[in-house]
Formats: structure tokens, sequence, C-alpha cells
């Protein structure tokens, strides 16, 4: 895959892009966290009992949690009774039916954004469940999906038309109680997406969902669950920008997969939300419980994920084997500059027979970023022949950022395989001058030199994502060489 | 640009390298269409020269002035200077990692071709530019393809950078020793590929240790760098005086041992 260049030069000297607030109206929820908030939350999605049920088991289980301290991150402490836990664009009173029912200045956002949905998503033929602070408020193609019975819808919807389907698989593969921001996200989160592919079905697009944060002082608390059931197929991808704040925003998703027998799930991230200006204020903490499960024999998850935003990303992606022969791909480049810190990785859980596991990381500091993979791949007892290849490469510009790595391995059968390939390497001034030396300039080296490191991982990407990836890499290292 | 015309002047160069003197005040005129080379002993800031032209950072110059097409280089910085037709062959080439040598050419020479006012080249037309200059200097084509200079041999690398100059076609062409490391057959191969290029107006400045290189690349004018000063110039047949006799007799203080050239 080629980078166009004349793209990076275009987005250098740039601000961050998707700074600016949109003024509408919110319907907002006073600050502070308790039951009468998770009620009133339930309450104004009009949730059936079982839903708030598993929201207040979810809040009556994070107040006796505290939060982990085990990351390879510093950040102030975060007071959970000063943030808005519930924000959504005041619509009419049934929502809109169509896009021409959207409150016209959301669809601007998208525009400046550079998604408009009308056009982009037909030309592009993806069909966008745009998530606009908390609640779902355009799906495209859904009658065209409904024909080869995807379901693909927001949350709250799924809630009230596929209860039966939400019941059987939301918290099956992250519990309610599993970590300290899941479990908030439990109990509070707002919306998100739901996607069910049908037995055999292979969906006929990509999905794609993007996700903005708006209001000032909103967590956002997503919540995205896609099962594939037998033989099925579906590329997901998602997208995330948020406008520029002065003080941090918590962003506490989670995100569950499941794949049933032969099915397999794509699930491709490219992450921008703000990272804070030069010296570190402001910028959304990124929170993040991704997990697939490969429940069915012979399924496969893939993650990709192109992390460049964020004050702080702590987030990684992963994939319980379940099934025999099932296999699980991590794919990830996270950026870090300035003073962004990112401790992201992922887990393999090997569990059933013959399952495969692949895990390449790819981590570019710059300015006094600090980046940190952390892994880890767990052989169970009865994973025979199980397998892991894992490759964690850091790449390092200038001498005031710093790299890290954490793999952990846990074996328990002794006919695994297991390989884990690690470098560090550091832009050099030499190579730097080389590329000027013939008319590029330092900027443009860094550039290439970075997008040739991530090669690897872009081309796991859909060509469309894998092109705002690079653009995205030159937007976040601008700068970064004096 | 006309025959004769002013390519570089250097007068009184004075150039540090972290904090130590290496250049006490160069003085050179190089016309278009003219190949000067540049000989001395070890030390004596040949490549130092070199890089000071090119604008490689950590190079201070101290005194003096370099204009090149009648501009002041030493204000340009070193991606301008390409792109106005400086360049410089590297004496040890950088391997750079994960960047094809295509791709690396094509986004240099369109660098160079959008600052001449240029349209860019397309994918096709460049990879037939590619092939024909690939041929020039005898690459094998498969290492055009690869990550820029990793895991060439020695020569291979040389070879690589004339066929850079071959490609982005330069006004002023700067070789630091580029037949260092090659056995005759290459220095052959470049050298045919270096006369291939020399142009009315294209000038070159060929550093160089030993007297064979320009046995091959006929230089118009030789010079004598001796303890960051031209100790001497003239024109090809210095080279054989100097094959001869060395280059302590051109130093100040001879030194008590005839140093026999630098082989």
């Amino acid at each position: 895959m080629s980078l166009d260049n004349s793209s990076v030069l275009e987005l250098t000297n740039r601000e961050y892009k998707a700074g600016f607030v949109t003024d509408i109206e919110s319907e907002t929820v006073p600050a502070g966290l308790n039951e009468d908030v998770v009620r009133t939350i339930s309450a104004k999605k009009n949730e059936p009992e079982w839903m708030l049920e598993w929201r207040l088991r979810a809040f009556r289980h994070w107040i006796t949690m505290v939060e982990p301290t085990w990351a390879n991150v510093h950040y102030p402490a975060i007071d959970y009774q000063s943030i808005v836990y519930y924000s959504a664009p005041k619509t009419k009173k049934d929502g809109p039916k169509s896009l021409e029912d959207v409150d016209p200045k959301l669809l601007e956002t998208y525009e400046k954004l550079g998604i408009p949905l009308r056009e982009r998503a037909k030309l592009a033929g993806v069909a966008v469940d745009a998530v606009f602070d908390s609640v779902s408020v355009a799906t495209t193609f859904r009658e065209q999906l409904a024909k080869v019975g995807v379901i693909f819808c927001s949350f709250s919807e799924a809630v009230h038309n596929h209860p039966e389907l939400v019941k059987k698989y939301l918290g099956s593969v992250v519990p309610y109680s599993d970590n300290f921001f899941a479990t908030l996200n439990s109990a509070v989160f707002s919306d998100g997406s739901f996607c069910y592919i049908p037995k055999g079905v292979r969906c006929p697009m990509e999905l794609s969902t993007y996700f903005r944060i708006n209001s000032a002082n909103t967590g956002q608390f997503e919540r995205t669950l896609i099962i594939a059931d037998e033989g099925a197929y579906v590329s997901y991808l998602e997208g995330c920008t948020a406008p520029i704040r002065d003080e941090n925003q918590l962003h506490a998703a989670v995100v569950e997969l499941i794949a049933l027998e032969n099915a397999q799930i794509k699930y491709s991230t490219v992450q921008n939300w703000y990272p804070g200006d030069k010296e570190g204020r402001g910028g959304i903490y990124n929170f993040v419980t991704k997990r697939g499960k490969c429940q069915g024999r012979n399924s496969k998850i893939s993650w990709t994920q192109v992390e460049t935003g964020s004050a702080i990303t702590w987030k990684y992606p992963s994939c319980i084997l379940q099934g025999d022969d099932s296999v699980g791909e991590f794919y990830s480049v996270a950026v870090t500059n300035n003073r962004q810190q990112a401790d992201t990785g992922t887990k393999m859980i090997h569990i059933g027979k013959n399952t495969k596991s692949t895990i390449v990381s790819k981590g570019i500091s710059a300015g006094h970023g600090q980046n940190t993979y952390r892994g880890m791949v767990k052989i169970l007892g009865k994973a025979d022949n199980a397998r892991n290849y894992s490759q964690c490469d850091s790449l390092l510009i200038g001498d005031q950022c710093g790299a890290h790595t954490f793999p952990y391995i846990e074996v328990g059968n002794s006919l695994a395989q297991m390989e884990h390939e690690a470098s560090t390497s550091k832009i050099g001034e030499d190579q730097i001058f080389y590329f000027q030396s013939r008319g590029i300039s330092a900027e443009d080296a860094v550039s290439m030199i970075v997008n040739g490191f991530c090669k690897q991982v872009f081309k796991e990407l859909p060509m469309e994502f894998a092109v705002e990836a690079q653009k995205l890499l030159g937007v976040s290292l601008e700068g970064s060489v004096g | 640009m006309t025959e004769n015309s002013l390519m570089l002047e250097i007068r009184n160069l004075h150039a540090s390298v972290a904090g130590n003197e290496i250049l006490k005040g160069v003085d050179l005129t190089v016309r278009a269409g003219e190949v000067h080379a540049l000989m001395g002993p070890n030390g004596s800031g040949k490549s130092t020269l070199a890089h000071v032209l090119a604008g490689r950072p950590g190079y201070e110059v101290t005194q003096g002035t370099v204009f090149y097409k009648g501009k002041d280089l030493l204000a340009t910085p070193p991606e301008e200077r390409a792109r106005q037709g400086v360049f410089l062959a590297f004496q040890y080439p950088v391997e750079i990692p994960g960047v094809s040598n295509v791709y690396f050419l094509k986004n240099a020479l369109n660098a160079i071709r959008k600052a001449r006012g240029e349209p860019e080249l397309d994918a096709m037309d460049f990879l037939k530019l590619v092939k024909e200059k690939a041929k020039l200097v005898d690459l094998d084509e498969e290492l055009t393809k690869r990550p820029v200079n990793e895991g060439f041999s020695g020569g291979e690398k040389k070879r690589n950078e004339i066929f850079q100059m071959a490609v982005l076609e330069p006004s002023l062409a700067i070789l630091d020793e580029t037949d260092s490391g090659l056995d005759i057959d290459a220095l052959r191969i470049v050298a045919a590929g270096v006369n291939a290029l020399r142009s009315p107006d294209r000038s070159m400045l060929v550093v160089t240790h030993y007297q064979r290189l320009l046995n091959y690349i006929v230089p118009d004018f030789l010079h004598v760098l001796v303890e960051g000063r031209i100790a001497l110039s003239g024109g090809k047949d210095l080279a054989l005086e100097l094959e001869e006799r060395g280059y302590t007799w051109l130093e100040k203080e001879p030194a008590p041992v005839a140093s026999g050239a630098n082989c």
C-alpha cells in the first residue's frame, strides 16, 4: 500500500481538526452518580425492568470496587461524583424517523468530521450508526441489511426490539463485575451499537460507527455487542473523534464480540479522541474494555486498532479462544506524542484445542509520550497444540519519550508453541538527513518511516480506514521533529 | 544555465564539528559542466566539506560564504538545497527499514519536480524511469523494491547512490568517496554511470582518496585539501604526481616519516 505524500503534507501544520462544539440543547442529568441516576438513565431510555436490574446490580458492585492502579499511566484522581453520566441531544418525542428528521446541526458536525452520512455512506457502501454523545441519531442502510437478516441498530433499540438476544449475550463476555471501568459502564451506559449476523450470512457491507463526545464534562459510556451466528462473517469499523475540551473527559466503553461455530468477526478501530495540548492539559481518558469470545469451533476474531488520540489510553482488546481450532488476532498501532500515555495490548486466552493467536503490536513514542505494551498469552491445560506468535516493536522519536513492554506468558500445556519477538528502534538524525538530502522534508521523512513501521498493521485495515490511519499518524506526530 | 556560468563559489569557508575546527578557509569555484576532484589525506576535511555543502546538522559554519547558482547556499535548509539541484552521494548511505527504494525515490523526485514547477510523475512514468536508470548502473531491479539500502552490500549501496543521482538529475553532484569499498568491476560500472551523467549544465565534485578512480572519471580540475585548506590545485595530471609523492610534502610541517598517501 502506498501513502500519498501530498495528503500528509496537507495535514501538517494543522490544529486538531475535529475541535469544534456543536451548539445543540442537550438533555442532561445532573453530575454525580447514585442509584437514582442509574434509575433516571434507565427511565429516560424507557428500559424494561430486567435492564434496570442489570444496571443496578452493576452499580451496587461498582461501589465496592477500587480503581485499578497497575497500569503504567499517571493522572490525577478522577472525581466520579463530578461527572455527568447522561447527555442526549434533544429530539422530537419519538426520535428521528429518517435523516430528514435529524437536527441539521448534528449532520453538519458529521460533515465537518468528514463523514457526510448521505453521500459518504452511499458512495462507500458503509452503513453508519452514528452515535452523538450518547444516543444514536441516524442509522443508514438498515433496510438493505434487514433483507439478509442482519440486525444493526442502536443498543437501546436492541433492548426494546431484540430483548432475547440482548439478554442472552449481554455480559456473556465482559460480565458486569469484570473490572472497575467495565462495571461503571454496565451501570450507566447510555447507548451504543448492536449487531447480529444470522447463521451463514456474510454481511454485505462494512458496518461502521463513529463515536463523538460533545458535551463538556460528559463521560461517554458506550456499549457495543456484536454476535456472529454460525458461519457468519462481519467486518466492523469504529472511528472516534472528540472536540477540544479543557478538562479531561472520561470514556469508559465496553465492546463484546461473540463468534459462534465457523463465524468470523473483524473489528477495526481508528481512535482519534482529543489527546490534550502540548503541556498535557485536557484530553480524553480512554479506559475501554474490549473482549471477544470465539465460542464455537473454528471461529475467528480479529482486532485491529490504530490509537493516535486520547490523553490516556487503557485498553486491551482480547480474545477468549474457547472453541477448538479457533483463531484470535490482534494488530495494533499506538502513538503517543507530547504528554500522551498509552498502556495497551491484548490477552489471548487459549482454552480449546489447536487454537491459534497472533499479536502484532507497534508502539510509537514521540515528544514526552509514554507507550506501554502489556500483553498476556495464557495456554490452559486442555489447549493441546495451541500456538501463539507475538511481535512487539517500539519506535522512538526524540529522547524525551519512553517505550515499555510487559509480556506475560502462562503455559499450562506442554504441547504449546510460543514465539515472541521484540525490537526497539529510534529514528536517527542521519536517517532524517538522508531524506532531506534527497529533497524530502523532516516531517515527511518521519511520516514515511513511521508508515513503513506500521505497514504490517495497516494492511489489516479496510482500505478506506488504512488511508485515514496514515493521515492521522501524520497529524499526531506533527512537530515531533525539531 | 550557460556553460562557464558559476555553479558553486566557496569563499574562506570555516566549519566546525563538535567544537573542532575542520575547515579552515576553503576557497573553491566550480563552473557549470566542470568535474572537480577533491583529494587529500585522512582528516583533511574532504567529507566535512561535502556534508557542509549538503547542509548536514551538526556541521557549524563559523566563517565564510557559499554561493550556489548565485544564491546563498548556507541560508538554505537541506531539503531546499536538494530541491534546487544539490545532490550528495554518501560515503556511508544509511538504511531505512520499512520504506521501499522506489517509494522513497518517487517522493524525492516529485518533491524536486514540484519545486521546479513541474507536474509530479505518476506511478507508470516513474517506473519506466526507474527501469531505465537502474540499467545505467547495472542495479538489480529487485533492489529498487527493497527497503532503502537495507541488507545491501557495500557495492550495492554505492550503486544505489549513483542510481538515485541518475533519477534525480541534480545540477551539482557531490560524490563522497563513492569509490571506497568497490572492487574494480564495480568501480568501472559506477564510473561509467557517473560519466554518462556528465553534461554541460551539470557539475560534479568528486571526493576521493585514490587516484585510480580518476582514471575512470577524468576530472577537469583537481584540488588537494590539507588541514582544512586547499593546498594545491591543478589539472588531472596532478593526481599522478600525488600518487607518487603522497601528501606529506604539501603539509606545512612535514611529518618525519612519509605517509605514502592513504592506502
